[in-house]
């Protein structure tokens, strides 16, 4: 660092220059103890306070949780929550950092802070055993969002089961003033069993040598952030996110749908880009992104790389309150049929069409039905009807989906928004209307109702006419 | 050092006499010679014979010990040889209370208590090699270190916290006839400070080739490795006055001596 630092002042940058050296000379005032938050919450900001003797107590657990419903895995964590707790610091503090290792913990832990300058990131310093507590002390030089991770050995394996978080430096005067800031920390995590596999999943050391990730998720678990949890704004104010990446393998192309970022601090750094989509966070690092919500709605938080949003819980929402605003976004406003021949035909060109074949057994319906479904419900319902715990609901054993045949066809043939209760889980989100034929709705609707342990109904596609004209 | 301010002040020992249970529970580990985590292909350390007990030693045997030896008591212990935590989970000075269980492991002891207590039954504590060598066995196998049933096993353990009241022998048998290296307790070994993995393990991989070379460290992925660098973290974490609730220990006796008597 002090290298870099030299360069920058061989270009003959004064000013940063002049605020580097300047920074390891503040000098510290009175002591604190440093408020310590579990995500998505942060701790004040540090507003115009003086540098402070700050002093961190952080405790390590080892504890089982859950990494989504019915999975449980053995998390490693400093403070209790996956990513750990969030530590807030300015320019000039001096840290006093107590790191404790709990006596119920089989393994001797240690923190490398990436804010911190000096050997191992105060790796060497912090190393300690079980029943034990060990302090160092450092002093923050330069002002960023930083990620600290446990670096004992099998280091991949510390950072794999949970143990990072992140440490942000405000500048002297802090960051400018938000409404609402909140934590998210992607990580990689890497079962024995297969995603969605049941009990309590031991680690796979093959899996993640290999970087093929059972899951990617924010804030340790599938819908930490998604239904009753999701982070919440209203209309008008400006969000600022402390977004991290613990790793331990994959990169992260963090983006919101429906929102652009007026400003990303690049890396966590001094670096602001302006209007930004979706911002690469490397996997050991960070970056603060900050955008005003100009319309109420769910944003959904990925990342982009969106087969692990979709099929690895690397998915949360942001859920927006408030009044409307058409001249931003204005809703559907109609919908109609398309014709690419000019408007002259009035009717669909459905005479061009070569006539689908026609199921003639109810095994050859739910073959043609799995066909259909995993061409059009599999992306969101998954392949064992499981769904996605906190965004999309599950059709195995769903009791929603057995209750009423009539309303499972009608939410296939005119979508569905809005909350519904499955299998004691609430869901609130959108299902579009599926462009699918009668017969096409009636085969993916026998082969749901015969698999996974459902009520074996069959659909005929006179039902699913039935419900298209009115519902007689 | 620390020996040697041992042997000064401690090797005063009342209850020499009391050992014959404990012979009678030791087994034969035939020697020979095994490639460390921290070794090169080329380099075998050779483990002479030894005889191991068969389980760790217990909370009912350390009574025994610290009535026969009182100032190993833990109102009487000196600081020094062991940490304020020492034997804290039991009731008093020599009832170990309802919580636990006579024959489990005695745990919460610090180096130089169990070194006291192996030289007072005329025994010691095994050496990083000798317990590395007993312990890569499985049930059939004298090195099963290759298994990955066998790291599976080790790992799983390595992994859960806050154990539960488990009595000796509830681990399996392996090929020496010995119970639960893997899977009970971590155990004191003699020299556990002298391998040091310094708590900074990247630093440890790049510069010190004693202990990780070039190849090993960059090879270290199979399971096998992992499970020997959790064990070499755990005891690099350690100092001789410290205690632990997951660490206990057994003694070992070097084959001549036992058969000379």
């Amino acid at each position: 660092m002090f290298a870099l630092l030299a360069f920058v002042s061989a270009c003959g940058d004064k000013k940063t220059e002049k605020s580097v050296e300047d920074s390891s000379k503040i000098a510290v005032y009175t002591e604190m103890e440093a408020e310590l938050t579990a995500p998505p919450n942060v701790p004040a900001p540090v507003g115009n306070r003086v540098a402070k003797k700050l002093k961190v107590n952080m405790e390590i657990l080892e504890e089982e949780g859950e990494m989504t419903d019915g999975v449980k895995y053995v998390y490693w964590t400093f403070g209790g929550s996956v990513p750990g707790s969030f530590i807030r610091t300015r320019v000039g503090d001096e840290v006093e950092f107590h790191l404790k290792n709990h006596p119920d913990n089989k393994l001797p832990h240690n923190i490398d802070l990436h804010a911190v300058t000096g050997p191992g990131g105060g790796a060497t310093s912090s190393f300690v055993a079980p029943g034990h507590e060990a302090q160092f002390s450092f002093k923050v030089l330069n002002p960023g969002l930083y990620v600290y991770h446990c670096a004992t050995a099998p280091v991949g394996m510390h950072i794999a089961n949970g143990m990072y978080g992140l440490i942000l430096v405000e500048p002297e005067g802090g960051l400018p003033k938000v409404d609402k800031e909140y934590y998210v920390m992607q990580g990689d995590f890497y079962t024995k069993g297969e995603n969605g596999e049941r009990g309590l999943q031991p680690f796979d050391m093959q899996k993640a040598v290999d970087e093929d990730a059972d899951y990617v998720v924010f804030n340790g678990k599938v819908g930490s952030m998604t239904g009753d949890n999701a982070l919440t704004a209203k209309v008008g104010e400006t969000i600022r996110l402390f977004v991290g990446n613990g790793g331990p393998n994959l990169v992260s192309s963090f983006h919101v749908i429906g929102e652009i970022f007026d400003v990303v601090r690049v890396e966590g750094g001094s670096l602001e880009n302006k209007n930004v989509q979706t911002t690469l966070i490397p996997a050991g690092g960070a970056a603060i992104v900050e955008f005003k919500v100009d319309v109420p709605g769910t944003f959904i938080l990925v990342d982009h790389s969106i087969f692990r949003a979709f099929n690895k819980g690397a998915l949360a929402m942001l859920k927006v309150e408030g009044e409307e605003n058409k001249g931003i976004y204005s809703g559907k406003e109609k919908e109609g049929i398309y014709h690419p021949e000019g408007g002259a035909i009035q009717t669909m060109p459905q005479g061009k069409k070569v006539p689908a074949e026609v199921a003639s057994s109810l095994k050859e319906k739910i073959a043609f039905g799995k066909t259909s479904y995993m061409q059009t419900c599999f992306a969101c319902h998954q392949a064992e009807g499981q769904g996605i715990p906190g965004a999309f609901p599950p059709l195995a054993k769903s009791d929603y989906l057995n209750a009423d045949v009539d309303r499972a066809i009608d939410i296939i043939l005119n979508g569905k928004t809005g909350e519904i209760k499955v299998n004691g889980q609430t869901y609130n989100s959108v299902m579009t209307r599926q462009n699918l034929t009668d017969e096409e709705v009636a085969n993916v609707l026998t082969y749901v109702y015969n698999s996974w342990g459902n009520s074996k109904k069959t659909v005929t596609a006179t039902m699913v006419k039935n419900r298209r004209n009115g519902g007689h | 050092m620390i020996s040697k301010i041992y042997n000064i002040l401690f090797f005063l020992c009342l209850g020499l006499l009391q050992t014959q249970a404990q012979n009678n529970a030791m087994k034969l580990v035939k020697g020979g010679s095994y490639i460390p985590l921290y070794g090169v292909d080329t380099v075998l350390v050779k483990v002479p014979s030894f005889f191991m007990d068969v389980y760790p030693v217990t909370n009912q045997d350390y009574v025994q010990f610290v009535k026969d030896n009182p100032k190993w008591k833990k109102s009487k212990v000196i600081q020094l040889f062991a940490e304020e935590n020492y034997l804290r989970h039991w009731q008093n000075d020599e009832e170990i209370g309802v919580e636990n269980l006579p024959v489990e492991p005695v745990v919460n002891i610090s180096w130089f208590a169990a070194n006291a207590y192996c030289e007072c039954q005329g025994k010691r504590l095994p050496s990083i090699d000798e317990w590395e060598y007993v312990a890569m066995a499985n049930e059939k196998m004298a090195d099963a270190r290759k298994l990955k049933s066998y790291n599976e096993f080790i790992l799983a353990w390595y992994e859960k916290p806050k154990p539960k009241n488990n009595p000796i022998g509830s681990t399996f048998k392996n090929y020496w006839g010995i119970y639960d290296l893997h899977g009970l307790v971590w155990e004191w070994t003699s020299d556990f400070n002298s391998v040091l993995v310094s708590g900074e393990s990247r630093k440890d991989v790049d510069t010190d080739t004693n202990l990780f070379c070039g190849s090993a460290a960059i090879g270290a992925t199979d399971l096998m490795n992992y499970a020997a660098f959790m064990r070499y973290a755990i005891r690099g974490s350690l100092k001789a006055n410290y205690v632990m609730k997951n660490l206990g220990f057994r003694c070992v006796k070097t084959a001549d001596t036992i058969k000379n008597k």
